[in-house]
């Protein structure tokens, strides 16, 4: 298991994706897959930069394990904001017309399609969402 | 990193992205698009060397198809199997015209 700690804010993404990108890099992934996770990853880490701390920062942990059997990419991400459980939010009507889609609740929604599992639970004060998906 | 190259011809207005479209480099698009779609009733987007797109991608795209439904009409082009998985799984394949 490898893992990231860094100050959630928006503007540390790409470091984010780069820690990411190099371990799947090491693995067999496939670029779509390596892809729809590194959106993922997107979403969650800036929902907690935009949202956990706000307006203040605060630190958040990324952690990243390959299981085997099948081979399958393990993130979780914690940190200490205030409680929020972005499985409990309601999905976007994804079949309404251009003019009544809604801009917001998109990010959760990409996330909850494309990966395999999304759990969250709050344990000691902290948030824990951990995203699986089979690579 | 976002190439944005803009080539007008008349109301006719292309749009060349390369690199990411992400949360970091959406909102240089959109100010893009802001500054430049007046009087445009045509609007294309050549998407050959977009490698990836996130939701902030996305909702910039959303607005500027908005936009174009009032004043003319807004067409995809090339776009990546990858990119297109994204679109699908977020209904934008029904909303975007995707040639």
């Amino acid at each position: 298991m490898q893992e990231l700690q860094i100050e959630a804010k928006v503007g540390n993404l790409p470091k984010v994706l780069a820690f990411v990108d190099e371990i799947l890099e090491r693995t067999d992934c496939s670029i779509p897959i390596q892809m729809q996770i590194d959106v993922a990853v997107e979403e969650v880490f800036v929902n907690i930069a935009n949202y956990a701390y706000s307006p203040q920062t605060g630190p958040a942990t990324i952690q990243i394990e390959i299981t085997e059997s099948p081979a399958t990419a393990v993130i979780t991400f914690l940190d200490k904001g205030s409680p929020f459980d972005p499985t409990k939010r309601e999905d976007p009507d994804t079949t309404l017309p251009v003019n009544k889609r809604q801009i917001g609740g998109l990010g959760i929604y990409m996330v909850k399609k494309s990966m395999d599992t999304v759990t969250y639970r709050r344990e000691e004060g902290q948030n824990i969402l951990c995203i699986q998906k089979k690579i | 990193m976002l190439n944005i190259n803009k080539t007008f011809d008349g109301s006719q207005l292309t749009i060349t992205l390369e690199g990411r479209l992400d949360t970091t480099t959406a909102p240089t698009l959109e100010t893009e698009l802001k500054a430049s779609l007046e009087g445009i009733t045509d609007l294309g987007f050549d998407l050959a060397d977009l490698a990836y797109v996130s939701s902030a991608g996305l909702r910039v795209l959303l607005s500027a198809q908005k936009t174009m439904n009032k004043q003319g009409r807004m067409i995809i082009r090339n776009v990546r199997p990858e990119i297109m998985e994204i679109f699908e799984v977020t209904g934008f394949v029904d909303i975007l015209t995707i040639e």
